[in-house]
């Protein structure tokens, strides 16, 4: 059966827009079923902002079912907060008691500067993948799927990584503000698979340079493996590193020799 | 001014159809294709991959998001898989089999010629998205792997893990990514279409609002595609995203598109019941888990023991009962009323009885612990992190909750809706999958519409247009069509009233569930029908808005999408009080067999029912395409 929490208080970043100061408020929550969503105590909030003709807090979320990556929110420090392999939306009141107060900020980083309140601008991510994150593969032209065998364990590890959902959870965790995660797990889920090799090392190159105009460099915390809600391991990261190096010294015109 | 509805579907075998059209099609030579401006608006499967073939092919394309990012469409969310008659486990599939088990999942309110071309060309589409790197999931030897949903009796269903539609979105995000790196499509994130614009009979463009500065603009274009897709949002609680919304397709339809068949909706079987009152959306458990799992209730009503507790003898497995050559994999509609009756006849579970058990203890004894985690772990973590309980050891608890709508605006062979050079794809039209869709279909679906239909159709329209110029966004419509968006968004700030665009949602959501959600009565729909306008009023008269216009507004936003959902929610009701029949999603309590399954009154309801916009949603003006079944025969949808 359900329980309420009672007495929680919030201490929420709020900012009027990207070129405002920020700072924080406090709200008070009365009480809550322990079988509220996260940001559905939030929505509790923002009726009684409403109600009281405030404005109501800012924040991105869409799916609310851990996969279209649009939540975000540094609860109490963390990303995504405190239940591990958990989005922000899938995060639950019956990890919190009553009488805790739950610090609510946007994510920290450089790269994604903050568009109001806990909203940030993460389109520093389509910029990576614009500039390679694909392979090329015109409609229209693609020979039967069937042809080209991928042994169980490629597609496996392909699909570990492509579990991504682009949060931000990683650079949001990482002191640096790196990208490192997120581009690597795009990276190695293309380059792994056969049908990524022909632009294997284009890709890396275009990709991790991309990454260089944007966000910080990785100095091999790990707080980007802790935080992901999808749990994508930095060996993803290593393998990213050997493509990287490998570009600069491949000889392209022998691709196709091994 | 009513509008013949000609289907264009070329006469002949239903087979050779797509064949004879693209023998026929128009065609606009390479070097020319780049004189010509397409606007594609959404950028989830049906968007995302119409707007990057588009861009091959060479037109320009403006594509137009409300996300940050195209890759946060709701596609993403799909779980189970993608449906293709490869025939890849030699298990007896065939194009024509997928064809029609469509027609027949769909209770026989599709138009043949288009579920034709869709059972055909889903084999392309796996090809397609394997070419560009989707990891569906292998077999060890290096093949696709299958497996099989509700409604079929064969395994053609391909599949990634539980995110199916996450990493077929990503493929699709990643052709549309690369088309706008190369500068081929100009990408518009964060901006919503509030309005459609005709001039002269035609589509001309479009009215946005930039989401973060408030800012009404025109963009004129030669053809614009709609693929917005779905409104179940109207419930408010359903398995939609929490933007999803109608106000794309509804804005067409006041300029002239016929909505069609707007009360076919879908209500998915395997959900996590409500658990309280702050409960914003439902999730959905991929109906995947019903090859292994088992739905069941007590026998008796007032059974309080737990779960493991209750022996077999005093258990009833509805679906298998009811329904023993497909059990548990019988077609969504039917498998949701079978939840529906027995939550009514009290016997549902959980602590608000407002459930039916999903069981895996006989999979997890039969295929042990491991190929069970294997096939389904990350849906029974997501579970458990929603539930706070363990599907391993206890049983799940679901319940049907609206999920996809099968009706949407009316559109022809070539996929264009009643305003010439105005396209609908996706689940933003209403053309395959009649009153009821099946599982994974939706996918398949919108990747046909976007990468091997709209790039042929298109031409055909653009073709006798070459050199001929086009009105610009300067033109006065485009202004009269702005000025009336800034009046509108302007006025719900001016209402000043005193409930939030939300309460409204949540109300309006209550009486569309309550009189037109899973079973509907004629009594029921006109009790919707005088409420539903009495509470519109009240929202124009007492919604409250804060903030202002000029920057981020995010209870703006809603406020309009509300607007929409209202006078949508009315025509749904209007279109189920008049279609006298029971019909796949579209369950008329006055009209079903002995044993309680829909009875369809194909003398006087084989048709599509299109709707006309007057000005007033409750007086819109009825036309109807007749559906003629050339191929298959009308039959009574038995899963017994």
């Amino acid at each position: 059966m359900s329980h309420h929490l009672s007495n929680l208080t919030l201490k929420v970043w709020r900012q009027s827009g990207p070129d405002n100061s920020g700072h924080f408020e406090s709200y008070t929550i009365d009480s809550i079923s322990d079988e509220a969503s996260f940001l559905e105590m939030l929505d509790v909030l923002n009726e009684t902002l409403i109600g009281e003709n405030k404005e109501p807090v800012t924040f991105d979320h869409d799916c609310r079912e851990g996969i279209c990556g649009t939540c975000s929110l540094m609860i109490n420090g963390r990303a995504h907060g405190p239940e591990r392999a958990t989005t922000t939306c899938q995060l639950h009141m019956r990890k919190f008691k009553s009488g805790d107060e739950i610090v609510i900020e946007p994510w920290r980083a450089q790269a994604f500067p903050i568009v109001k309140d806990l909203m940030v601008d993460r389109s520093a991510f389509d910029r990576i993948i614009e500039s390679g994150g694909f392979i090329t593969a015109p409609t229209g032209g693609a020979p039967d799927a069937n042809l080209i065998s991928i042994p169980k364990p490629v597609a496996d590890a392909a699909m570990d990584a492509a579990q991504c959902i682009g949060c931000g959870a990683c650079v949001a965790a990482c002191p640096n503000g790196a990208a490192n995660l997120f581009t690597a797990a795009k990276i190695t889920h293309l380059n792994v698979l056969p049908q990524g090799q022909a632009e294997r090392y284009k890709r890396v190159e275009a990709m991790v340079e991309t990454m260089d105009e944007y966000f910080g460099s990785c100095t091999n915390h790990g707080e980007c493996e802790a935080a992901c809600p999808k749990e994508i391991s930095i060996d993803v990261i290593a393998l990213m590193n050997k493509d990287y190096r490998a570009a600069k010294f491949k000889n392209r015109k022998e691709l196709s020799r091994n | 001014m009513a509008v013949e509805l000609k289907s264009k579907v070329p006469t002949g075998p239903v087979s050779d159809a797509w064949e004879s059209y693209k023998a026929d099609v128009k065609l606009v030579a390479p070097n020319n294709k780049r004189k010509f401006k397409v606007i594609v608006v959404g950028t989830g499967l049906a968007g995302a991959s119409a707007a990057a073939s588009l861009a091959e092919l060479g037109y320009q394309v403006d594509a137009f998001t409300f996300h940050d990012s195209p890759r946060r469409a709701h596609s993403i969310a799909a779980q189970g898989g993608i449906n293709a008659a490869k025939n890849y486990q030699g298990d007896g599939d065939s194009v024509h089999r997928l064809f029609y088990d469509t027609i027949k999942g769909g209770d026989f309110r599709a138009r043949e010629g288009n579920v034709h071309r869709l059972a055909e060309v889903s084999v392309n589409i796996i090809d397609q998205m394997v070419a560009q790197g989707v990891p569906f999931a292998r077999e060890y030897g290096g093949l696709l792997d299958n497996r099989s949903f509700g409604g079929a009796q064969v395994s053609r269903t391909f599949y990634a893990r539980g995110q199916t539609g996450q990493q077929l979105l990503l493929g699709a995000y990643q052709q549309l990514a690369r088309q706008i790196g190369l500068g081929n499509v100009r990408l518009f994130n964060r901006t919503e279409l509030v309005d459609v614009v005709t001039i002269e009979g035609r589509c001309a463009g479009i009215v946005t609002r930039d989401l973060m500065t408030g800012q009404v603009a025109s963009h004129a274009a030669h053809a614009v595609v709609l693929a917005t897709g779905g409104y179940g949002n109207v419930f408010f609680l359903s398995t939609n995203a929490m933007a999803c919304n109608v106000t794309a397709a509804w804005r067409a339809h006041r300029k002239g598109a016929y909505f069609a068949n707007p009360c076919y909706t879908q209500i998915h079987p395997t959900c996590i019941p409500q658990s309280d009152e702050t409960q914003s959306k439902l999730t959905l458990m991929s109906e995947s888990l019903r090859n292994d799992g088992r739905v069941w209730v007590p026998q008796n009503p007032d059974d309080n023991r737990s779960p493991d507790q209750i022996p077999e003898g005093e258990r009833d497995y509805i679906l298998e009962r009811l329904y023993p050559s497909y059990g548990n994999l019988a077609p969504r509609d039917i498998s949701s009323r079978a939840a529906k009756r027995s939550v009514d006849s009290g016997r549902g579970v959980g602590p608000l009885k407002n459930g039916v058990y999903l069981d895996f203890s006989d999979a997890i004894k039969r295929l042990g612990k491991p190929v069970v985690e294997e096939r389904y772990g990350n849906l029974f973590e997501m579970y458990e992190r929603i539930a706070g309980e363990n599907p391993y050891d206890v049983p799940m608890r679901i319940y049907p909750a609206s999920h996809y709508t099968m009706g949407g605006l009316w559109v022809d062979y070539e996929l264009m809706t009643t305003v010439p050079g105005l396209y609908a794809a996706g689940e933003a039209n209403f053309s395959d999958h009649g009153a009821n869709r099946l599982g994974a279909s939706a996918l398949m679906q919108g990747l046909a519409d976007g990468y091997f239909v709209l790039p042929y159709t298109i031409g055909n329209y653009l073709a006798p247009m070459l050199n001929k110029p086009i009105p610009g966004a300067d033109h006065p419509a485009f202004k009269e069509a702005e000025n009336a968006a800034r009046q509108r968004f302007d006025a719900y700030l001016d209402i000043k009233g005193t409930r939030s665009p939300d309460w409204f949602h949540r109300e309006l959501g209550k009486i569309i569930w309550d009189y037109c959600g899973m079973e509907r009565t004629q009594q029921g729909l006109e009790k919707a029908l005088s409420e539903l306008p009495a509470l519109y009023e009240e929202f124009q008269k007492d919604l409250r808005v804060t903030g202002n216009g000029e920057s981020l507004n995010q209870t703006l936003e809603k406020a309009g999408r509300v607007d929409d959902f209202f006078q949508l929610g009315m025509l749904m009701c209007r279109d189920a009080l008049e279609r006298n029949e029971s019909c796949g999603g579209h369950f008329r309590a006055e009209y079903q067999t002995d044993d309680g399954e829909a009875l369809r009154d194909d003398e006087n309801f084989a048709n599509v029912a299109a709707w006309e916009w007057t000005g007033d949603p409750t007086k819109s003006n009825c036309h109807t395409e007749a559906l003629e079944f050339n191929t298959v025969h009308l039959a009574t949808r038995s899963y017994k």
